[in-house]
């Protein structure tokens, strides 16, 4: 992982799909992480929502580790989306149940 | 990334601190300022004058005077003198449409002659507070782009813990006058011995904007209305509206006593007016920040501003409240008395030697390479010249920034603004200079600079004002000294540093290049 001037473009773009991985899936996964919190949390809406920004940085943290720790790129991208899938799919029910 | 997961995260660490380390290592530097805000702004406005404290005083002649001068705004803020900050400072804001927020205007009185205070125009330590979190740029890019330093920090310093396997025998071992491996050491031993402090302060900064940079739960569980969840956590935003008839507002200091009552003896921070000239005035009494450890932002005992009836005393916070607010008050360190006041001081002085000596390693260990060839690949030629403008060119600024306190005229228009401009022009002139001079010449020859400005320091101020050692010191004006003497010490420090790397010519490369293959062993 030496900064060498021969590194091959392919290794080049894994790193670049897994920074965005990083950024953008893990920030996608920290919001969704929060907003199941803010929905579940049986405390009262105010501290659920607190609580569920001030612990979405730890999401965040784990997913940018992930994507780093892990195989391949597209592990990295696998590991970021369906952990964000399972929240959305929480959060989605607990905003209908909210709803109704 | 075939590594293991230690590698991956040494990776990750390493190339996560490179990029944000200039911008983090800045935003340290001021941030530790910061703590001593009050007294740096103290040194840069000698003419305000500290006045034996007196709240009931200070809040009489803050009304009478906001009574003339802003009878109209739609909101006026107090703030009382503490033992730190002499200045009894009042704000209001311009009544406009609705809908739309009107200026603020701030003026700092004397407490007791109740006229504004002839003091030079300056930002004082305030600068550098602002600088920390806003970086100079319109709102609210600064603070964005802040808090995602502080992610990337969050993330640096938890890949650190991960690398650094043996967390605690390293921290006991330290090899001075190795070169490269003392550095490492170093890193690790400010790292480790802080850690906590560094965790505290680096999450503190996330929470603090985190319902601006993760409005996502907000949204969710408010939907547009997230005024409504801004006034169920700050209950003392929700105030009446203005009726539009006019009314007259009853003196501040029963309020402020009734107050205090409430608190046990809790000491006021602020007073804020709102619609100070309408029927429907109201008053919010809040607690100062010094009194506990967790920040409260909701800490008000709310009145009718032209009946004087209590309308609400906030209760207790729920735990994430609290847990927010011991993040907020752990960050902000308005409870420090003055010991602990220096240990944050410390502390922030470790977290950004942390940081300077993490770059420099990322650089020292790259250049081991072309010791040889004596020609530096451009990528590293970079990182070297940003690196002495990002640690001995902000120095420079600084100190630049203190020189033009005492050398702009008193007079001169747009002074506070100048002060500014200059801190700002030496950064730069230091980044011209890093580019045109040679990597060691550079760093030698700007730590030099920076050791004689601020060494000068006590010296200038004496000349300047009538304000020097000789007399701080015997009047007991421990700010006033301490800001001398602070900068002597920071001077002779710079001046040892440039000393060092001055002589750090005399080993030979080739000691340096097996130093380099043991070390490469060692990090593999």
């Amino acid at each position: 992982m030496k900064s060498k001037t021969s590194l091959p473009v392919s290794y080049r773009l894994a790193v670049t799909s897994r920074v965005l991985a990083a950024v953008v899936g893990g920030y996608l996964m920290a919001s969704l992480a929060s907003i199941c919190l803010a929905l579940w949390l049986p405390t009262s809406r105010a501290d659920a929502v607190i609580t569920g920004m001030m612990s979405s940085f730890v999401f965040y943290l784990l997913a940018v580790l992930w994507c780093f720790a892990c195989r391949s790129a597209a592990r990295a991208w696998f590991g970021v989306l369906l952990p964000s899938a399972a929240f959305a799919t929480l959060a989605g029910v607990g905003l209908w149940m909210t709803r109704v | 990334m075939k590594e293991g997961f230690r590698q991956a995260m040494a990776w990750l660490h390493t190339w996560a601190g490179l990029i944000f380390g200039w911008l983090l290592f800045a935003i340290f530097l001021t941030g530790t300022l910061s703590y001593f805000k009050d007294e740096i702004s103290h040194w840069m406005q000698p003419e305000v004058q500290a006045r034996p404290l007196d709240d009931a005083r200070s809040l009489t002649v803050a009304q009478t005077y906001l009574q003339q001068v802003a009878p109209t705004a739609a909101r006026w803020f107090i703030t009382l003198p503490d033992s730190r900050d002499p200045g009894l400072s009042v704000m209001w804001q311009d009544k406009v449409d609705p809908g739309k927020r009107g200026n603020f205007i701030q003026k700092t009185l004397d407490p007791v002659t109740g006229q504004a205070v002839q003091a030079r125009e300056s930002m004082g330590g305030e600068f550098f507070y602002r600088f920390h979190f806003q970086l100079q740029m319109p709102h609210p890019w600064g603070r964005w782009l802040s808090t995602i330093a502080a992610m990337v920090m969050f993330i640096a310093l938890i890949t650190g813990i991960i690398t650094h396997k043996k967390i605690f025998k390293d921290f006991f071992t330290f090899r001075p006058r190795k070169g490269q491996r003392s550095w490492l050491d170093g890193h690790n031993a400010v790292g480790v011995l802080v850690l906590p402090f560094h965790l505290m302060i680096t999450y503190s900064s996330l929470v603090i904007f985190m319902s601006m940079v993760m409005p996502a739960p907000i949204l969710a569980s408010y939907g547009n209305d997230t005024r409504a969840f801004f006034s169920e956590v700050f209950p003392n935003t929700n105030n009446a509206p203005a009726s539009g008839q006019p009314g007259t507002l009853l003196p501040l200091v029963p309020m402020y006593e009734q107050a205090r009552a409430q608190w046990a003896g809790g000491h006021v921070g602020r007073v804020a007016v709102n619609n100070p000239g309408d029927m429907n005035a109201s008053v919010n009494v809040l607690r100062a920040g010094s009194d506990s450890v967790v920040h409260d932002f909701g800490s008000t005992v709310s009145f009718n501003g032209s009946t004087g009836e209590l309308l609400r005393v906030s209760g207790g916070q729920s735990l994430p409240a609290a847990i927010g607010g011991s993040f907020y008050g752990l960050h902000m360190g308005h409870f420090a008395g003055p010991v602990l006041r220096w240990l944050y001081f410390i502390c922030g002085l470790a977290g950004t030697a942390m940081i300077g000596t993490g770059l420099v390693i990322w650089l020292g260990k790259r250049q081991l390479k072309h010791l040889k060839s004596n020609v530096m690949p451009f990528e590293l030629r970079l990182v070297e010249v940003l690196n002495i403008a990002s640690m001995s060119g902000l120095m420079i600024a600084i100190a630049a920034f203190f020189w033009a306190n005492r050398l702009l005229p008193v007079t001169f228009a747009e002074r506070s603004g100048w002060e500014v401009q200059t801190f700002f022009i030496a950064w730069g002139l230091s980044l011209l200079h890093a580019i045109l001079r040679r990597g060691r010449q550079g760093w030698v020859e700007q730590l030099s600079v920076g050791a004689l400005l601020f060494i000068a320091i006590p010296l200038l101020n004496a000349l300047t004002t009538s304000h020097h050692l000789g007399v701080s010191l015997a009047t007991g004006d421990w700010a006033m000294a301490g800001f001398d003497l602070t900068s002597l010490a920071s001077g002779i420090f710079l001046g040892w540093a440039a000393w060092k790397m001055q002589h750090r010519t005399v080993p030979a490369p080739k000691v340096e290049r097996t130093r380099g293959l043991t070390l490469k062993q060692e990090a593999n």
